[in-house]
C-alpha cells in the first residue's frame, strides 16, 4: 500500500470506529426506555401502578399472611411531617385493606408535595394493588394544616409464596412542574 | 529521511522537528506525545496521591480534625477520579503510543494529529476537575464533586456546581480516550509490518486493541449517563428524579455498564505487560501465547453482562442477583488462565530479579489477592455484609494499586532504558519496589479487616475501636506515599543520564522494539521490517 492509500483507509477506518462510538452512545440513551420496560414488566425497580386500580372481585386467602410494612421519607425541600399511622400490619391476600399517613405542615406558606411509592421486594411490586392513594395526586398542605392520608390496597393471591414481608416505602417530594 | 514508505505524517515532521514548547504543543510523534501523556500521568498521580494523604490524616484517629466532612468527601471522590482517568489511563495510553508502533513495525501512530489532539484534552480536564477546590478558596462555589467517584443519584443531582465541573471533565476526558482508542485501532489494523500477523502480535498490543474496543463501547454510555444527569441538575428532565418519574436506581445501570468494563479496562494493558517481562526475565518463550489472546476477547467481552455485581443490595429479585452473581465468578476462569500462563511462563526459568521482574512478581501475587477478595464480593449473601465497607475498598485497591500501578511501574522500569537510551540505578529501583509492596501492604491489609469488622467505607469519623488499624493504615498510606518520590527522582535521573543502554536492554528480551537502538529514532520504523 502506498502512503495516500494508507491514508485514506486510515481515514475510513476510523470514522467507522467513530460511528461505532455514536452508536454507542445512542445505545446509552435507548437503555433509558429498555430500562423503563423492563421495571414495568417484572417490577424490578419497586415501582406499583400509578393509577387507580379497578378492584376485581378476588377470593382472600385465609391461609396465608402477609406482613406489610409502612414507611415514610420526606424529600429535601419539603418541610412537612410525614409518617405512616401504623407501621406494620399483618393481611391475608386478597383482603382488601384500608390505612393511613400523616402530614403536616409546619411552615407558614402552602406547599404541595407528591408521594412516590415503592415496593421492596421488587417481584412484589406487581401483587401490591392500590384501589386508592394519596399518591395518584398532588397533596396540598395550608400553613400549619395536617392531614390523614388514605390507602387502600390489596395484596394480590398471586403473591409468591416466598415473600412473606412486603414493605411499602413512600418519599414525599416537593411537587415538579409539569409531571 | 530515507524512502518513507509507509510515512502517513506530514513531511515537514522528517526535516528538522521545532524544539522548544512548540515541539510539545504541536507534535505528532508518538513518542513525544508517549512521553507527554506519561508525564501528566505522573504528575496527577502524585496530586491525586497527595489528596488521599490528607484523607488518612484525618482518618489516623476517629473524631474530627483537620477537615469538614464535605471537604472530605470532595478529597476522596476527586482522589478516585484522578487516579483512575488522569493517571492508570494516561499512563496506559503512553505506553501504548511508545509501544504499539515499535512492536508491529510501523513509523508511527495512523493518526498522529488525532494523537496530538487526545493528549491536549487531558490538561483542560484535569483543570476543570480541581478547579472547583481553587474556586471554593475565593469563596466561588462549595468545592469539588463531593459524591465519590461513582456520582450517583440523587446526591449528584442535588450537588453543588462542583458536579457540574466533574461532568464536562468527564466527557473531556472520555472524548480523549474515544480518540486515543480509534488511533490505536486503526494503527493495529492498518500499520503492522508485512508478516506481522495478528496471532503474531504482541500480547501487549493484543490487549490494547480489546481495551480500545471497550472504550469505544462504553465510554459513550458514561458520557450519556453524565448528560442525563447535566440535564436533570439543569433543564429539568427527570431520568435519575423519582419525583418526575424518573429511578435513581438507573444511573447506578448506565454508570456500572460503563464501571465495570472500565476495570477491565485499566488492566488489560497491564496484562498485556506482564508476559514480556516475565518472559524476559525467566529468559523462556512466552507459555500460551494464543491462550492469553482468547482470554483477552473472553475478559472484554463477559465485562459487559456482569455490572449489576455493583450494588447487588439495591433489592434485585432473585434471579437477576443470581445471574449476576454466576456471571462474575465466571470471569474469573479466563482470569485464572492469564495467571497460569503468567506461572507457567517463569516456572523452571533462569530467573533473575531485576526492578521490571520484581514489579512483575510483585503484581502477580498481589493482583492474585485483589482477584481472590473479589470472588468474596461476587458472593451475593457475603455481599450484603460487605458492600460499602473498607472491604471492597481494599480489595480494589489490590486490583488498581497493586494490580494496576504497580503493574504499570514494572512496563515503565522495563521500556524505560530503551525510551531514554540510560539504564535507571538499579538499586534505587529495587530500593523502590521494596518500599512500595511492603507500606502498600501496610496500608491495605488492616483495610479488609477494618472492611470485616464493619466499617463503612467514605466515612470520615469511625467506632473507636477500629482506631489502632487505621492507624497503621495510614502510617502505611504516608509511606507509600513518600516512597513515591523515590520513583519520580529514579525516572528524572534516568532521563538525564546513566549507563548507556545496549539495544536489546535486558538479555532476555525479544519483540521488535529491541531490535531498534536505544533511545530508538524518531520515527520508529521508516522502512518497515518483515517478520518471519
Ligand atoms: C475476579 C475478579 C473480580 C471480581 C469477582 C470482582 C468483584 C467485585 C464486586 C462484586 C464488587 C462490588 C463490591 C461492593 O461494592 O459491594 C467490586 C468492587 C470493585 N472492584 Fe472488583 N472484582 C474483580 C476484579 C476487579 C478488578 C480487576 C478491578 C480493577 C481493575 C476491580 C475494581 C473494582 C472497583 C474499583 C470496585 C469498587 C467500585 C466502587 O464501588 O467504588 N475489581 N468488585
Ligand atoms: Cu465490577
Amino acid at each position: 500500500m502506498n502512503g495516500e492509500e494508507l491514508r485514506q483507509a486510515n481515514k475510513r477506518l476510523a470514522l467507522k470506529l467513530g460511528a461505532g462510538a455514536v452508536v454507542a452512545l445512542a445505545f446509552g440513551f435507548a437503555l433509558v426506555p429498555l430500562y423503563n420496560v423492563l421495571c414495568e414488566a417484572t417490577g424490578l425497580n419497586g415501582k406499583t401502578n400509578a393509577e387507580r386500580a379497578r378492584p376485581a372481585a378476588v377470593k382472600v386467602d385465609k391461609s396465608r399472611w402477609v406482613t406489610v410494612q409502612f414507611t415514610g421519607t420526606v424529600m429535601p425541600g419539603l418541610s412537612w411531617a410525614f409518617y405512616p399511622k401504623v407501621a406494620s400490619m399483618r393481611v391475608h391476600p386478597g383482603e382488601i385493606t384500608r390505612v393511613s399517613y400523616y402530614a403536616k405542615n409546619p411552615t407558614n406558606q402552602t406547599i404541595v408535595g407528591q408521594a412516590v411509592p415503592s415496593i421492596t421486594p421488587g417481584q412484589a411490586a406487581q401483587h401490591f394493588v392500590k384501589l386508592d392513594c394519596f399518591c395518584f395526586k398532588q397533596q396540598a398542605l395550608e400553613p400549619g394544616a395536617e392531614k390523614e392520608m388514605g390507602l387502600t390496597f390489596i395484596i394480590s393471591p398471586e403473591l409468591s409464596k416466598e415473600v412473606g414481608t412486603v414493605t411499602l416505602s413512600y418519599a414525599f417530594f416537593p411537587a415538579v412542574k409539569g409531571s | 529521511m530515507t524512502t518513507a514508505t509507509v510515512s502517513t505524517h506530514d513531511d515537514h515532521h522528517d526535516h528538522g522537528h521545532p524544539s522548544g514548547i512548540k515541539r510539545w504543543l504541536f507534535t505528532t510523534n508518538h513518542k513525544d506525545i508517549g512521553t507527554m501523556y506519561m508525564i501528566f500521568a505522573l504528575i496527577m498521580f502524585l496530586v491525586g496521591g497527595m489528596m488521599i494523604m490528607g484523607v488518612r490524616a484525618e482518618l489516623f484517629q476517629p473524631g474530627m480534625q483537620l477537615m469538614k466532612p464535605e471537604f472530605f468527601n470532595q478529597l476522596i471522590g476527586v482522589h478516585a477520579l484522578i487516579m483512575i482517568f488522569a493517571a492508570l489511563m494516561p499512563v496506559a495510553t503512553g505506553m501504548a503510543n511508545w509501544l504499539i508502533p515499535m512492536m508491529i513495525g510501523a513509523p508511527d501512530m495512523a493518526l498522529p494529529r488525532l494523537n496530538n489532539w487526545s493528549f491536549w484534552l487531558l490538561p483542560p480536564a484535569a483543570t476543570l476537575l480541581v478547579m472547583p477546590f481553587i474556586l471554593a478558596l475565593f469563596g466561588v462555589g462549595t468545592g469539588a464533586v463531593a459524591t465519590g467517584w461513582t456520582l450517583y443519584a440523587p446526591l449528584s443531582v442535588q450537588g453543588g456546581m462542583g458536579v457540574d465541573f466533574a461532568i464536562f471533565s468527564i466527557h473531556l476526558l472520555g472524548i480523549s480516550s474515544i480518540l486515543a482508542s480509534i488511533n490505536v485501532v486503526v494503527t493495529i489494523l492498518n500499520m503492522r509490518a508485512p508478516g506481522m500477523t495478528m496471532m503474531k502480535m504482541p500480547l501487549f498490543v493484543w490487549a490494547w486493541l480489546i481495551t480500545a474496543f471497550l472504550l469505544i463501547a462504553t465510554i459513550p454510555v458514561l458520557a450519556g449517563a453524565v448528560t442525563m444527569l447535566l440535564t436533570d441538575r439543569h433543564f429539568d428532565t427527570h431520568f435519575f428524579d423519582a419525583a418526575g418519574g424518573g429511578d435513581p436506581i438507573l444511573f447506578q445501570h448506565l454508570f456500572w455498564f460503563f464501571g465495570h468494563p472500565e476495570v477491565y479496562i485499566l488492566l488489560l494493558p497491564i496484562w498485556g505487560f506482564m508476559p514480556h517481562i516475565l518472559s524476559a526475565f525467566a529468559r523462556k518463550p512466552i507459555y500460551g501465547h494464543k491462550a492469553q489472546v482468547y482470554s483477552f476477547w473472553a475478559i472484554g467481552i463477559m465485562s459487559v453482562i456482569v455490572w449489576a455485581h455493583h450494588f447487588f443490595t439495591v433489592g434485585m429479585p432473585i434471579p437477576a442477583l443470581l445471574y449476576f452473581m454466576y456471571s462474575t465468578m465466571a470471569i474469573s476462569l479466563p482470569l485464572a488462565v492469564l495467571f497460569f500462563c503468567w506461572i507457567a511462563t517463569i516456572w523452571r526459568g533462569s530467573m533473575t530479579f531485576e526492578t521490571p521482574m520484581l514489579f512483575a512478581l510483585g503484581f502477580v501475587i498481589l493482583f492474585g489477592i485483589g482477584g481472590l477478595t473479589g470472588l468474596v464480593l461476587a458472593d451475593v449473601a457475603a455481599d450484603a455484609q460487605y458492600h460499602h465497607s473498607y472491604f471492597v475498598v481494599a480489595h480494589f485497591h489490590y486490583t488498581l494499586f497493586a494490580g494496576g500501578i504497580m503493574g504499570a511501574m514494572a512496563g515503565v522500569y522495563f521500556w524505560l532504558p530503551k525510551f531514554t537510551g540510560h539504564m535507571y540505578d538499579e538499586k534505587l529501583g529495587k530500593t523502590h519496589f521494596w518500599l512500595t509492596a511492603i507500606s502498600f501492604n501496610l496500608t491495605f491489609i488492616p483495610q479488609f479487616f477494618l472492611g470485616l469488622a464493619g466499617m463503612p467505607r467514605r466515612i470520615p469519623d469511625y467506632a473507636l475501636q477500629f482506631t489502632e488499624f487505621n492507624m497503621i493504615s495510614s502510617l502505611g498510606a504516608f509511606a507509600l506515599g513518600l516512597s513515591q518520590l523515590l520513583f519520580v527522582y529514579i525516572i528524572i535521573k534516568c532521563a538525564r543520564g546513566g549507563e548507556k543502554a545496549s539495544d536489546r536492554v535486558w538479555e532476555g528480551a525479544k519483540g521488535l522494539e529491541f531490535t531498534l537502538p536505544s533511545p530508538p529514532p524518531y520515527h520508529s520504523f521508516t522502512t518497515q521490517p518483515v517478520v518471519k
